[in-house]
């Protein structure tokens, strides 16, 4: 453990009968109705991550199915229409119910408490939020599991998805997983831009704001438009196969065609909607295992802001072989070329950290060195792919069945394991265990590589991808029998990851509030954090607030301990602007989200869901909202008095 | 073997080109960005292990410095890699405008592919499926329409893909400079048999090409002997001819492959199966256990049935 120089003390303790109040205010009812009610962010956080990680594990277990079938030519384990959902479910699973939530959740953890706040800004919709993403989730799954998963791609691209050629209830069970999770990831979105304008500790004006926070906040305006049209397109599906429209029915007048655009247009966004908050990762890390803020501060930030806007211009790269217009794809081909100088930039800035400061060769600090080392490969063959005819040559081969798990997992798990080793002491006052940590690293950065690399040759070779076989003769055996052999080396670096999770979560060794010496926010407050976060919220001074704390930094007092009460302030420069009362624990969202998913499953029956899928979510919301008298404060908009 | 880099047409050759280009560029690019992470975690600075809040400013402007020229020369490999993506789509361009061409129109349907050449003389169409004749060293033009859904042509050795997409007509040129056989495949996921719906593209020398042109160009052969006569009562009184087209018989259907010349070809089922007796009787009798999930349904028949049909199928030269 690198705790190398002492601990500053905490900032001036509250006194001990302020922090039993405000422990009592906070706190949850206890058992199953504390865990049905509860509105804490770092609950609701955690329970996501968990979450997603169950899944993560079980579109895993569908990736080993898969691969495990396309060990030998002419493999009998699944046939072609087990594996088509196999496959579906795998990309739907990965894309919709791990990497984005998990990334989304990470910020709804660590946001609050990296800019000094006590709660999310909407606790009660954050609730609701998880409930939606996790019915639809169960829904997803339990649909493969009798048989009635998805089984058109991902992507669902029609007519095939269309309800002459997909008759059933497996397209349907696709379309509204995708309400579902949009549902939940607009929710998180709302949240974490709120949280981080108009929440931040007072002294931490946009320019002292963490890098990490500035990547959420960005990743969160990506996640409004881009999900929004998902939500839409995926809609406008659901009625052409349920009331008959014909948005994309080419007999009557539609277009296949702009599914796609709707569809990429959404799609491409959403590689960096995992890919920035992973960039955020690395950011808030090596502060503390390079000793040194970050290099390049401003260009950093400034590069997540251009990788966002360009992030909306090359959607068409996915559609080069649709045969659109020449001109119109040299134009995406540029811009495609363009969005990797934010990124390149990035990485500069990152080396040079390295470069100049003392390192601490942690288990993430490894992890972050493998993102270098496998993500920049996904990043060399995206510029290849950038041009329309190498594109023609290997799209959808497994030429970019290779990129994009270099791009996902070395662009995306690299960074989010080497956090989870950062901030698991944080959650739960306990370190993972290094060692078990460095095997995890170890057989991760074996597999990834054994799986993935041989892809780009099989590509090369000729194969497509999305084929449940292929036939003897092609000269693909080997290169199969690699990776799949590197997937169940990746199943065993989970097993190590997860063995260790589970040991460490209750032996590891204790962590103590600020294991790595860091220099954010959240390590201010004690490991795990108090159902508050702060019991007082400290006044930030500069961008590393833990470094350059002196023991008589200002903290803020005057807000209520008697009820729950957050401190709002102004958006760019974050002066103390009014006390806001923060809701209490309730069933009701928990409630509307059973009602919303009777309401979006019936809609796979018949229209008419709408109409009483609506009349069982008025009551729950009714109720949700309905004021406590008691407890409301009085003068809730005044200033606050205590602000600095 | 169907490798994009095995280039047997100019196309593929462009563009096989483009990638060696950008494999060695990646690779150097690859190798420097390492090599830097590199010294930047080997080198060991001594530094108090005091966290630095303000690295010191000379230390700073090299940083500014590096990270500069890094993106500058960043830009330039961006740029020359865009300059030669210009030079192979121009390249590309310049090939696909020909004044006479070949056209084949291939449509893609539910794990197949109809392929016809329309004949400007007479007004009779050369069907056939899942086989694709050339002459060699000549551009040909595919145009490429959707039957159902959306399928994508992926003949690797000649070209890159394109799509199949209903309601739209794309085109794509090939060109085979020497004499061989490519197989391609869908590669856009089309449902249930998306993994068993290749194609042949044959290239043959010009006056090969001729012979099978006209060979294809003819009638069905009636019947030789009452043996094939029975098979070809039954192949009408079965459900075969629903579906299929004999040309020069009743049989009309459009919905499967075209059979007029069936034995003539080299597999059946789309790539799935070579094309002997016994694959084609088992074909016949039980589709679904060869490629489940087909159109085709299975066709219960007597054995005496089945053997007269397979010689009038085989006599289908
Ligand atoms: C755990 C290790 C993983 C293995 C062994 C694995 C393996 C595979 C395989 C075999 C396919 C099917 C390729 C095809 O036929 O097209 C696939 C597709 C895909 N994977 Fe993974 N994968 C893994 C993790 C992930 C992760 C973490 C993500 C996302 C964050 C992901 C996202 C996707 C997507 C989007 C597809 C495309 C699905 C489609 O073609 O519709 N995978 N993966
Ligand atoms: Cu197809």
């Amino acid at each position: 453990m690198p705790a190398s120089i002492p601990p500053l003390p905490a900032a001036e303790p509250a006194d001990v009968r302020e922090v039993r109040e405000l422990a009592r205010t906070w706190a949850d009812a206890s058992g199953l109705r504390g865990w049905l009610t509860t509105v804490d962010h770092k609950r609701i956080a955690k329970r996501y991550v968990m979450t997603a990680f169950a899944f993560f594990a079980l579109g895993g277990i569908d990736a080993l199915i898969m691969r495990t079938q396309l060990l030998r030519p002419e493999n009998q384990l699944v046939g072609p229409d087990r594996y088509n959902q196999l496959f579906t479910v795998h990309g739907t699973n990965m894309m919709f119910l791990f990497a984005v939530p998990v990334m989304l959740a990470m910020g709804l953890y660590m946001v609050p408490l990296l800019v000094g706040a006590r709660n999310v800004a909407f606790p009660r919709l954050n609730a609701l939020g998880y409930w939606v993403y996790l019915f639809g989730g169960i829904l997803l799954w339990v649909a493969l599991l009798s048989d009635t998963g998805p089984d058109t791609g991902w992507f669902s691209y029609v007519p095939l998805s269309g309800p002459e050629f997909s008759p059933g209830k497996r397209v349907d069970v696709w379309a509204q997983m995708i309400t579902f999770t949009e549902i939940s990831g607009l929710i998180s979105a709302v949240e974490i831009i709120v949280t981080a304008l108009k929440c931040r500790a007072p002294g931490m004006t946009l320019g002292r704001m963490p890098i990490f926070v500035w990547a959420m906040l960005v990743t969160a305006f990506m996640v409004i438009p881009s999900l929004s049209m998902i939500a839409t397109a995926s809609q406008m599906l659901a009625m052409d196969r349920l009331v008959g429209t014909h948005f994309f029915n080419v007999a009557e007048g539609g277009d296949p065609l702009l599914w796609q655009h709707f569809f990429w247009w959404f799609g491409h966004p959403e590689v960096y909607i995992i890919f920035i908050p992973a960039t955020g990762f690395i950011s808030a890390l090596l502060p503390a295992f390079t000793r040194r803020p970050v290099f390049g501060h401003n260009a950093v930030v400034l590069s997540s802001i251009a990788t966002a806007f360009l992030g909306f211009g090359v959607w068409v790269h996915h559609m080069f072989a649709t045969g659109i217009l020449q001109l119109a794809s040299s134009f995406f081909t540029a811009t495609s070329i363009m969005i990797t100088i934010p990124t390149a930039v990035q990485i500069f800035c990152w080396i040079v950290t390295i470069w100049t400061g003392r390192l601490q060769f942690t288990t993430s600090f490894l992890f972050i060195l493998g993102f270098f080392v496998t993500f920049i490969i996904g990043g060399l063959t995206g510029v290849m792919l950038a041009s329309v005819p190498f594109d023609q040559q290997v799209h959808d081969s497994y030429f970019v069945v290779a990129h994009l798990h270099y791009v996902l997992l070395g662009g995306g798990a690299f960074p989010l394991f080497a956090a989870i080793y950062y901030w698991f002491p944080k959650w739960t006052g306990r370190m993972l265990s290094e060692r078990m940590g460095k095997l995890h690293f170890a057989l991760w950065l074996v597999g990834v590589n054994l799986t993935f690399f041989p892809m780009h040759l099989l590509g090369l070779d000729g194969m497509p991808r999305r084929v449940y076989t292929y036939p003897d003769g092609m000269g693909w055996t080997g290169n199969n029998q690699l990776a799949t052999a590197g997937a169940y080396v990746i199943a065993l670096s989970v097993l190590a990851f997860v063995g260790n999770v589970l040991w460490s979560a209750r032996r590891g060794v204790r962590a103590g509030d600020d294991p790595w010496v860091s220099d954010s926010l959240e390590w201010g407050t004690s490991s795990p954090p108090p159902p508050y976060n702060f019991a007082r919220p400290p006044v930030v001074q500069g961008r590393a607030p833990l470094w350059d704390r002196t023991p008589d930094a200002p903290v803020v007092v005057g807000l209520a301990t008697d009820r729950r009460e957050i401190l709002v302030t102004t958006a760019m420069d974050a002066e103390p602007d009014h006390r806001h009362p923060d809701p209490e624990p309730t069933i009701w969202p928990f409630v509307a989200a059973i009602a919303v998913s009777v309401f979006f499953i019936a809609l796979m029956f018949t229209p008419w869901a709408v109409v009483f899928g609506s009349a069982l979510l008025f009551p729950p919301l009714v109720a949700w909202g309905w004021p406590r008298r008691p407890n409301q404060a009085p003068g809730v908009t005044t200033p606050a008095e205590g602000g600095a | 073997m169907q490798g994009a880099l095995d280039a047997a047409g100019p196309q593929a050759a462009h563009i096989a080109r483009l990638w060696w280009i950008a494999l060695g560029v990646s690779a150097v690019v690859y190798a420097l960005t390492m090599a830097a992470l590199f010294v930047a975690v080997t080198h060991r600075k001594r530094a108090p292990a005091v966290p630095t809040i303000e690295p010191a400013p000379d230390a700073e402007r090299r940083g500014r410095r590096w990270v500069g020229a890094a993106v500058g020369a960043t830009i330039v490999v961006l740029f020359a890699f865009l300059f030669a993506d210009l030079v192979t789509t121009r390249a590309l361009a310049a090939i696909e405008r020909p004044r006479e061409m070949l056209t084949v129109r291939v449509t893609g349907m539910q794990w197949w592919w109809r392929v016809e050449y329309r004949d400007t003389v007479s007004a009779r169409t050369v069907t056939t499926a899942n086989e694709i004749h050339v002459p060699v060293g000549r551009p040909v033009l595919l145009e490429l329409e959707s039957g159902d859904v959306i399928h994508s042509i992926w003949i690797p050795t000649l070209h890159g893909k394109r799509d199949l997409v209903p309601g739209q007509r794309n085109v794509l040129t090939v060109q085979a400079d020497r004499p061989g056989i490519y197989r391609g495949e869908c590669a856009e996921f089309c449902g249930h048999q998306h993994a068993k719906m290749a194609l042949v593209v044959v290239a043959e020398p010009e006056a090969q090409f001729r012979a099978w042109y006209a060979a294809q160009h003819a009638e069905a052969r009636p019947p030789a002997d009452s043996l094939q006569l029975a098979g070809q009562q039954v192949f009408m009184s079965k459900a075969c001819a629903v579906c299929h087209q004999i040309r020069g018989t009743p049989a009309g259907g459009r919905v499967a492959p075209d059979l007029t010349h069936l034995a003539s070809r080299r597999s059946l089922a789309a790539g799935t199966l070579p094309n002997t007796r016994g694959h084609l009787a088992g074909w016949i009798i039980d589709p679904q256990s060869l490629k489940p999930g087909t159109r085709m349904p299975a066709n219960e028949m007597r054995p005496d049935e089945l053997r007269a049909l397979l010689a009038y199928l085989e006599s289908l030269r």
